[in-house]
């Protein structure tokens, strides 16, 4: 009954913002669709760290690397004149797997703090390489003139067509990490965060499975990048500073780790948080911070926690 | 005579200056359990990791089915049919009993890069995950989280997941350890019963089932085998007597 309640909630959720266009289009609020095309965009993102941080119990905190190479990507094939999103696209999805491939290779070795303490070195080994390159705009970045192309089909210039676009990619996104959570692969992955040293006991090499899951949830960040260089015209070191690694785990666990609805909900009440406490005071942080401290300490579970019932 | 399953030949381990295995050879024969005794510290438990391959040994050699496994990894090693219980109960405490039971079936099954078979719904494992899982008598549990079964519950659930990855060897160590009365005589019944399919490698401190069990006993002290042999023997044996078995009188253990 639990079970069906959070299958409800989510439900609602994705409905909910399937309906934003129209919503804002409706009130005249047209600001609330760029907020929410950035929410949907960062919830794939979130959708993927929880992946690794809330199922597979591997705390990355240089997420946002992933978002940095999708972006530059997009960016510097935009900038060599490479506007097709048949050319941008696979390079910046290649791109993301192929490191999340060769450093999840190196950092897997590690566990528990080490792990975290490594992630964040390799996002800021490429942060640093970002602002160092002179070519694709160092610490100003890179503006990108034309969204990516696709033959004419889709406009990705037209707001509530790119908003449609990132939606569908986020319901992609969840259904992916659906069937992976309930596949034979993704107990693996949980069983992993569970008891390593029993799976392997049992037989299961887990080495190979966690870095699997490492390199989809790299390659499904690397999309949530290329949607956000997209959506803001804008590509910057920015992109990749720990701070940004920092939102996306803050995403997770406010929302709730090792739920699908979690990561999304909490993408949404980070946001929405920043949005409407911004305007009151500048020092927003200075009350979010103790929220979340409240959230640590009293409802582990985080969002998903208050609908009750055990992890599904 | 038939051949050894798993074949032991002056195995060492040494921490530092500490020898902890001292050139200890065994063999394990299928439908044979073979017990392990010997004083706390004598290196039971160590002898039974640097079989699953958890310890790398100094010197010596392990050999599963005359497959020399010295250093091979413990994935490697399970799926040559080696199961290994843990004396430090040791499960997937927020797993169900009956996931554990079935991540273990699962393991059983080959490798589980099956990235789009819905698991949850899979009676190619929950069927048999059922069957181990009433075989130890925890049907009843099934859906509580493991963390929450009682200690001999968990031991119970620990002995049905070892058999639920259709082993050929398996490795106890004390899986009798803190059960109750009942729920030990329940567990050596089923030894007795099931112990033809499998070598069994048995380290138990209750004598009792020991002797109840054991077709031959090996007796380490200090990481030595210090006898071995059919349990009649090994009670007449009167080093043993003084090293080990005679420690629980307190009048023999003075004299030492």
């Amino acid at each position: 009954m639990t079970l069906n309640r959070r299958l409800i909630a989510t439900a609602l959720l994705l409905v909910g913002l399937g309906l934003i266009p129209i919503i804002a289009k409706s009130i005249g609020y047209l600001f609330l669709l760029t907020l929410f095309t950035r929410i949907v965009i960062l919830a794939i993102a979130a959708v993927s760290l929880d992946l690794i941080l809330g199922f597979g119990g591997m705390i990355s905190f240089g997420h946002a690397v992933f978002l940095g190479i999708g972006g530059y990507a997009v960016g510097i094939a935009a900038h060599h004149g490479y506007y097709s999103a048949l050319v941008q696209w696979p390079i910046g999805l290649a791109a993301s797997a192929l490191f999340g491939l060769i450093t999840g290779a190196l950092c897997l070795r590690t566990r528990g703090v080490y792990f975290i303490m490594i992630t964040l070195a390799f996002s800021q080994l490429v942060y640093f390489l970002s602002v160092g390159i002179d070519s694709y705009g160092s610490d100003d970045g890179l503006t990108i003139y034309k969204r990516s192309t696709m033959g004419g089909l889709i406009d990705l210039g037209n707001k509530t067509t790119f908003y449609y676009v990132c939606y569908a990619s986020l319901l992609l996104c969840l259904f992916l990490a659906w069937r992976i959570v309930r596949s034979p692969f993704g107990r693996v992955i949980q069983a992993a965060r569970s008891n390593e040293n029993r799976l392997q006991v049992l037989g299961i090499a887990t080495d190979r499975y966690r870095l699997v899951a490492y390199v989809i949830a790299s390659t499904m960040c690397g999309l949530a990048g290329i949607l956000l260089a997209n959506h803001t015209d804008f590509i910057s070191p920015a992109l990749i500073h720990w701070t940004r690694s920092g939102d996306l785990m803050i995403m997770v666990v406010l929302g709730g780790m090792g739920t699908l609805f979690g990561p999304v909900a909490g993408t949404i009440a980070l946001l929405v948080l920043e949005e409407v406490l911004s305007t009151i005071t500048e020092h927003w942080m200075i009350v979010l911070g103790p929220l979340l401290l409240l959230m640590a300490l009293f409802k582990r579970g985080g969002l998903s926690a208050l609908l009750g019932g055990r992890k599904a | 005579m038939r051949e050894a399953l798993v074949e032991v030949v002056d195995l060492v381990k040494t921490f530092g200056g500490l020898v902890a295995t001292d050139e200890v050879s065994l063999t394990l024969h299928q439908g044979e359990i073979h017990a392990v005794i010997g004083p706390n510290g004598a290196g039971k438990t160590t002898l039974i990791s640097q079989l699953s391959g958890r310890l790398k040994p100094s010197g010596g050699k392990i050999l599963i089915s005359g497959r020399d496994v010295t250093h091979l990894p413990v994935a490697a090693r399970s799926r040559m049919g080696l199961a290994r219980s843990f004396q430090i109960t040791s499960l997937f405490f927020d797993f169900t009993a009956l996931d554990n039971v079935a991540i273990a079936v699962q393991a059983s099954r080959g490798h589980s890069f099956r990235f789009w078979q819905d698991v949850t719904t899979d009676e190619a494992i929950y069927g048999p995950a059922r069957q181990f899982l009433s075989r130890l008598g925890l049907e009843a549990r099934a859906q509580v989280p493991a963390g929450d079964l009682s200690y001999g519950e968990q031991r119970q659930l620990e002995l049905a997941m070892a058999l639920a990855t259709k082993p050929r060897v398996l490795l106890l160590d004390e899986p009798m350890a803190g059960m109750g009365h009942d729920e030990s005589a329940k567990i050596i019944a089923l030894l007795r019963e099931i112990k033809n399919d499998y070598a069994i490698l048995l380290v138990e401190h209750d004598m009792k089932a020991v002797f109840a069990l054991a077709d031959r006993i090996t007796v380490l002290v200090n990481g030595a085998v210090l006898a071995s042999g059919p349990p009649e023997s090994i009670r007449g044996n009167p080093e043993v007597r003084r090293a080990y078995l005679g420690e629980t009188t307190p009048k023999e253990g003075g004299v030492r």
